[in-house]
């Protein structure tokens, strides 16, 4: 038994983090949710929960094991169903995708454990969709296929319609239409620029994609290009950049805490896409269609930061201003990749991890600070002292200062990284202000809104309000904060974990070698049956046999 | 006319159909938008393996072969599309019912919110 599981660990580790959550939503679906009246104090909600947070913290487990395997070099390749690329499709795990992994599980255990604490019980199949929503987080970011990458998107993306409106609510409801009817319209999108590439190529495997666009004619390039800056537009309404991220702070505010939190990691999969496919595929060596995103990706980065930080200045919600937040950290982390250099693109990756930490630390402060308000909850406006003043002050002030970047804490350390490595670029001007500028202003913004929920309280009026927070909220939200603070602690090796990525990124031959080996690397033909536009059938010359 | 013509033109009347309704204000049009949308980017995925006639999607060793991947990938378009437009009808009436309103804004224009069924009762 303990071999068989051993060989299933082994051979099989990097189908894991898409199987593990579907085979746990399955059986959580099995085993029902009546919701409501019929939850509270119910022992198959607790049953449900035990299930849920086994299956998370052995997902944990997982990715972690990979995250170790990649940070050695490893390129593994695991072929599904035994077919090799590009005939099949390939799971593909190097530094980039564990790294993901990594960030996704770190994010889901302490999440997990918040919502468990009394959102699961409000509404139905809370862990089942949260499970489908990590299976597909997941598999976008283990997949070596353009094809199933969007597969995945849309089953992450049918779980978050589900998670948004949890809890439900007209303005859940509201915002729910209004996500799904953007989300359905980029997916078409998606399916056009996706069959476009397609029809130029030949292919949708990315290591197969990155040999084949080097090889095109200026005019086949051209329309590359074109497919390619579709899916940008797709990538960068899932990522909320410029002038695509309207959607974000109507959607993360309405959501539940947990929701929004675990939603931070959603627009990453958008930007964790981009860096796939504009940063990888079209890189350097792609030939007449190489840096087709460059124009754009700096200044959008740029100006996605500025209208998140203005938005964040203007917000009157404290659920909004963290809303805001998100959008202008995607910013900086598309700005980062924008550069086009190994290492912008480094320092972006360890910003990435501490933005995607910080934001969902501070979604669940939210909501731990609004319960102590009365009915002012998180609206920025003066209102009864919370009843725990310190803890939660000094949580608040640790996460903004850190998002903000103020030495010594990760945020800081992160944008460091960004300036230093955009010192050398010609865009060092457009950077350096914005990036400066920016954080004086996400600190006064931070402020402010410090200032109001802290200091300017009317005189309480009787006993403080206690209600909606528990040790175990305070518990995981306090949690996810301090995973932040490692982050510092660890920034030497973490930060060379990301210049081995980046540089693993760069390597296009190695990729190539590893995952279409079996069909000749590099020196594979055409995968197509005929000649483009004849119909003829070339066989492979004898001999040419894999 | 050629073949070509028929299918890139029938297309665009399509699409276009499509992003009109999206735009419109009433949950409704905005769905069957939706729907158009999907049909032409199923149809759009199917000729980008060129168009083909007398052609098998089959491997042999003489004769045309047709792209077979194409017609695999609109087949799973189709159904994550059937899928997600059975969501998006149970969302929009759930939004009805929970707005008394189907409007996408959740409420009538002009209204900062709309009556809801609470409101009347």
């Amino acid at each position: 038994m303990s071999e068989f599981l051993n060989a299933i660990f082994s051979t099989h580790l990097p189908v894991l983090p898409v199987l593990l959550p579907l085979f746990t939503a399955a059986a959580l679906l099995l085993m029902g949710d009546e919701g409501g009246e019929a939850n509270h104090g119910s022992k198959l909600l607790q049953r449900r929960r035990l299930l849920s947070m086994a299956s998370v913290l052995l997902g944990a487990v997982l990715a972690g094991r990979l995250m170790a395997e990649a940070a050695v070099g490893t390129l593994t390749v695991y072929p599904l169903g035994g077919w090799p690329a590009p005939f099949g499709i390939v799971l593909v795990i190097d530094r980039l995708s564990a790294m993901m992994l990594a960030l996704t599980w770190t994010i889901a255990v302490p999440v997990l454990w918040y919502a468990a604490g009394g959102w699961d019980a409000r509404g139905r199949h809370f862990h089942t969709m949260f499970h489908f929503l990590l299976m597909g987080v997941s598999g976008a970011f283990v997949t070596g296929d353009l094809f199933n990458l969007f597969v995945f998107f849309e089953v992450l993306l049918l779980a978050s319609y589900v998670l948004l409106v949890h809890g439900q609510g007209r303005e859940r409801f509201k915002a729910g239409v209004h996500y799904v009817v953007l989300n359905l319209v980029a997916s078409a999108l998606f399916l056009v620029g996706l069959a476009i590439v397609y029809g130029v190529t030949g292919t949708l495997n990315m290591a197969d994609l990155a040999l084949r666009v080097g090889q095109l004619g200026p005019q086949e390039a051209a329309l590359f290009k074109a497919g390619a800056m579709v899916m940008l537009v797709v990538f960068g309404l899932k990522a909320a950049i410029v002038p695509l991220y309207l959607w974000l702070p109507g959607a993360y505010a309405a959501a539940t805490a947990p929701v929004a939190a675990m939603f931070a990691i959603m627009t990453k999969v958008g930007v964790y896409s981009i860096i796939r496919v504009h940063a990888v595929i079209l890189g350097d060596g792609a030939g007449h269609a190489a840096l087709a995103a460059e124009p754009w990706l700096l200044p959008v980065g740029l100006v996605t930061v500025v209208m998140g930080v203005l938005g964040a200045l203007a917000a009157h919600s404290l659920a909004r201003l963290v809303s805001y937040l998100t959008v202008a950290s995607v910013g900086t982390i598309v700005a980062g990749i924008g550069l086009f250099t190994p290492a912008a693109l480094s320092a972006a990756l360890y910003y990435m991890m501490h933005s995607t930490l910080v934001v969902a630390a501070l979604f669940l402060l939210v909501e731990l600070v609004a319960s102590q308000r009365g009915a002012a909850g998180d609206r920025l406006q003066p209102a009864a002292p919370v009843a725990q003043p310190v803890l939660l002050g000094i949580m608040t002030l640790l996460g903004s200062a850190s998002v903000a970047g103020l030495p010594p804490l990760p945020g800081f350390l992160g944008k460091l990284m960004i300036l230093e490595s955009a010192a050398l670029t010609p865009a060092h001007v457009g950077v350096w202000s914005v990036v400066l500028v920016t954080s004086v202003l996400t600190m006064v913004g931070l402020a402010r809104a410090g200032a109001i929920l802290f200091w300017n309280v009317l005189p309480a009026g009787g006993q403080p309000v206690h209600g909606g927070t528990s040790a175990r909220l305070t518990l995981a939200t306090l949690g996810l904060l301090s995973l932040s603070l490692v982050l510092a602690v660890a920034a030497s090796p973490l930060k060379r974990y990301t210049d081995a990525a980046a540089a693993q990124l760069a390597d296009r031959a190695a990729y190539a070698k590893a995952v279409l080996g079996p069909v000749g690397g590099a020196a594979a033909q055409t995968t197509r049956p005929y000649r483009a536009g004849e119909g003829e059938v070339i066989l492979p010359a004898k001999g040419d046999t894999p | 006319m050629s073949l070509e013509f028929l299918v890139a033109s029938g297309i665009g009347v399509v699409t276009a159909t499509g992003i009109y309704l999206i735009l419109r204000g009433r949950t409704w049009p905005v769905v069957l938008g939706l729907s158009l949308l999907g049909y032409a980017v199923n149809v759009f995925i199917f000729a980008m393996g060129r168009l083909w006639q007398d052609a098998a999607p089959i491997l042999s060793a003489t004769g045309r072969v047709a792209d077979p991947l194409p017609q695999a990938l609109v087949l799973t378009a189709i159904v994550i599309g059937f899928a997600t437009t059975g969501f998006v009808v149970e969302l929009a009436l759930r939004s009805r019912h929970e707005s008394g309103s189907d409007h996408v804004d959740g409420h009538e224009p002009g209204h900062r919110t709309g009556k809801t069924r609470d409101d009347a009762a």
